[in-house]
């Protein structure tokens, strides 16, 4: 792997089992008194961030500093993108500067695919657009997989909401369905995909009818905007057909896991009940994140022997 | 303008009559004599055709030459010798200019400047509405009188069907006048950057239905009947429009339609590793859209083959693909691409595919009367293409003519290429070499 731009470049079931399994042992390290290793000293990781992040971006650096790498945040409200300056010439200032890796969040879908083509760095898609995530994916089936795991076979998994605009959503059913899963998108027509030709999924609008049959209820996160777009009434409507209140959550199974990748707009998507419920991974989904990105990180930077 | 005799020798002439084995003998800009052996009086120049087509020159009815205001990208120079390279003798260039071709100086300085370059006539199309806004008709009587016959708003759709409406209604007073019409309608292809299917709901790139185009099309095709207006549909992408075009011809609607060779050859997937020289508008579709164009063009439904050259400099395609303009070069590279990807696999025929991109658009926008298109016949203008149809070569997009590079056929290799072009006689390219 020279690049991590979608799932598939992890290389089907294998690739994606590896990398968690990689994970493990890095999850093994966050937990030491003092969770830091060597593995990657003298290297150095560039988070290029051209959209508000707050815990991507954090849990990155968290990642390549535990591996000793040392990190640089282009944000772009303080460069001189604000100045005029193209994604190109950015990329290829940050290249000159002999960095290893790339971390690039963009509003443009394929934005990280035109990055590695200018830089010879390594480049990592920390969210392009609607298009893909991957690192959010390998989070949320490696939290999956510590509750349900080792093998995710038959795991029955909705995912709800505005699957369309979903980087999200289309990592998760890449990755999920590569590990075995069933595979459910709920939400208003307006927001599944418009076509869906090749997508592993069943799909259906109605969100009751699906709930007592499934494992894991994956929320994505609801846009305001979308109302602007016509795409949906109101916040209200939406949340009363398809946002998880309790007494939703009740008609569940009682072992049924509630995931969310955050940030989450209580209330709407999901009510705050089931967010602090026993069910919610929501919070074990952000502390793995950490864990991932260094198996990401270490498996595109690192010497390939041990990291101890 | 006295060029003296070149004869052409040894070609296979075809023209919309058929073809022959025969020599043209061309004298001071005017076709002399057809016919077989020939011999060149002294001083001749002598332009070897054995083993090529000599046909009439190419007439691409859909180019954006950039000038003025963008003339980083293009100019009327650099558009002209690029066309001429890719066998066009004349040429109609989009209205889309800053500022914009809706005033009658515009079109003079496009014609001065088109007549000082003289590589190919550059007619300019002219706006359909001021500024290209929509809104308010353009001076299309002061245009029409400066020579100008298709009027459109390319780049935008005329959205407004009162607008187009009345367009329709005005230009009828003036004989041999299209309206040519980018058919997109603007709210369905809001924010959208590729062919709404399943390569861009994999890709997360938000879409342009194919619905937005045959939406505009039905629409104005109703508006051609009530107005009995004249309706040329640009770049026609999809498989209802097709259909929508068959049916009103059928119907006596004063209808033509053309295609680009991408939309004949490239599909969505083309966008699948996000690289912006396959972004355009309307945008590469389905393998099925692909099949009705091919099939449209075999029935006549579709008359013309154009290439909607779009030039835009590297730093402008540079960025991601949904920031990128949309638009990819085509005139030096259509006849080769069309060989190569149509007639060698045997779905048209060389004579087909020359008509597309000679005779029948030049009678579309009326350039057959101006000495375009043929017939190859003494007493016409000697606006001639001699083509090498056995000529292999790979594009180079850095050696093209063109200012710009963003050509989606970079590193393809074709079959066929232009070996000489004569422009009222003068040879504009000579041995696939500009002669200046």
């Amino acid at each position: 792997m020279k690049h991590l731009l979608s799932v598939d470049d992890l290389g089907g079931r294998a690739g994606i089992e590896s990398m968690l399994d990689l994970t493990d042992s890095f999850l093994e390290v966050t937990q030491r008194d003092i969770p830091k290793v060597p593995a990657l000293r003298g290297k150095t990781v560039v988070s290029l961030f051209y959209e508000n992040s707050t815990r991507t971006r954090l849990s990155f650096e968290t990642a390549a500093k535990r591996l000793s790498a040392d990190t640089m945040t282009f944000s772009v409200s303080t460069s001189s993108v604000n100045k005029g300056e193209s994604l190109l010439d950015t990329v290829q200032t940050i290249d000159a500067m002999g960095v290893d890796a790339i971390v690039v969040r963009h509003s443009a879908a394929g934005a990280p695919h035109r990055v590695a083509s200018w830089s010879s760095a390594r480049v990592i898609n920390a969210g392009d657009g609607c298009h893909e995530h991957p690192t959010q994916a390998l989070l949320d089936a490696f939290t999956l997989r510590r509750h349900r795991g080792p093998s995710l076979d038959g795991c029955r998994i909705a995912i709800v909401g505005d699957v369309r605009h979903s980087r999200v959503a289309r990592s998760d059913v890449i990755a999920f369905h590569a590990l075995g899963c069933e595979l459910t998108l709920v939400g208003p027509p307006t927001l599944m995909p418009e076509r869906l030709d090749g997508w592993p999924v069943a799909v259906t609008s109605d969100l009751d009818e699906v709930l007592p049959d499934v494992d894991v209820v994956y929320l994505l996160r609801i846009q305001r905007e979308r109302i602007g777009q016509a795409l949906f009434p109101s916040l209200r409507e939406y949340a009363a057909r398809w946002g998880l209140s309790a007494e939703r959550a009740a008609r569940c199974k009682p072992d049924t896991l509630v995931m969310h990748p955050g940030p989450m707009n209580r209330g709407i998507e999901i009510s705050g009940e089931v967010a602090d419920s026993a069910r919610s991974l929501v919070a074990e989904q952000v502390a793995n994140g950490v864990a991932v990105r260094m198996a990401v990180l270490w498996s595109l930077l690192g010497s390939g022997g041990p990291f101890v | 303008m006295s060029h003296g005799e070149v004869l052409v020798q040894g070609g296979r002439v075809l023209d919309a009559a058929g073809d022959r084995l025969a020599d043209v003998r061309v004298v001071d800009g005017l076709i002399a004599e057809v016919g077989a052996g020939l011999t060149p009086t002294l001083g001749a120049t002598v332009l070897d055709a054995h083993g090529c087509v000599v046909a009439p020159g190419l007439v691409d009815i859909q180019v954006h030459f950039r000038e003025p205001g963008r003339e980083d990208s293009e100019t009327i120079e650099t558009g002209s010798r690029a066309a001429a390279l890719g066998g066009c003798t004349a040429v109609v260039c989009m209205p889309n200019t800053d500022p914009p071709i809706d005033d009658a100086a515009v079109v003079q300085s496009v014609l001065d400047r088109a007549r000082a370059v003289g590589l190919c006539d550059v007619h300019p199309a002219g706006c359909i509405t001021k500024g290209r806004r929509g809104e308010e008709l353009a001076p299309i009587g002061e245009l029409y009188d400066l020579g100008v016959r298709v009027f459109t708003d390319d780049g935008d759709c005329v959205a407004d069907a009162l607008v187009m409406r009345h367009a329709f209604e005005y230009a009828a007073a003036l004989p041999g006048a299209v309206l040519a019409q980018h058919a997109e309608d603007p709210a369905l292809v809001r924010d959208g950057h590729m062919h709404e299917g399943a390569w861009s709901a994999r890709l997360g790139i938000p879409g342009r239905p194919a619905e937005a185009e045959s939406t505009i099309v039905a629409r104005d095709l109703q508006l051609a009947r009530l107005t009995g207006g004249r309706y040329h549909v640009l770049h026609l992408s999809c498989a209802a429009s097709a259909a929508l075009v068959r049916a009103a011809k059928a119907d006596g609607v004063r209808v033509t339609a053309e295609c680009t060779p991408q939309h004949l050859v490239l599909t969505d997937e083309s966008c699948a590793h996000f690289d912006p020289a396959f972004k355009m508008n309307p945008p590469l579709r389905e393998p099925a859209d692909v099949d009705a164009l091919r099939a449209a063009l075999l029935d006549g439904t579709i008359d013309a083959i154009a290439t909607d050259h779009a030039p835009h400099t590297a730093e402008s395609k540079d960025v991601p693909f949904e920031e990128a303009p949309p638009g990819m070069l085509g005139v030096e590279t259509a006849l080769a691409v069309v060989l190569t990807t149509l007639v060698e696999p045997g779905i048209l025929t060389l004579a087909q595919a020359v008509g597309a991109l000679s005779w029948r658009p030049a009678r579309v926008v009326g350039l057959d009367a101006a000495g375009h298109g043929g017939p190859i016949v003494a007493g016409r203008a000697a606006n001639l293409c001699v083509i090498d149809p056995a000529h292999t070569w790979s594009v180079d997009a850095a050696r093209l003519a063109s200012k710009s590079r963003n050509s989606p056929w970079d590193g393809w290799k074709l079959t066929g290429k232009v070996r000489h072009t004569l422009y009222h006689g003068r040879p504009t390219v000579r041995d696939s070499e500009p002669t200046r």
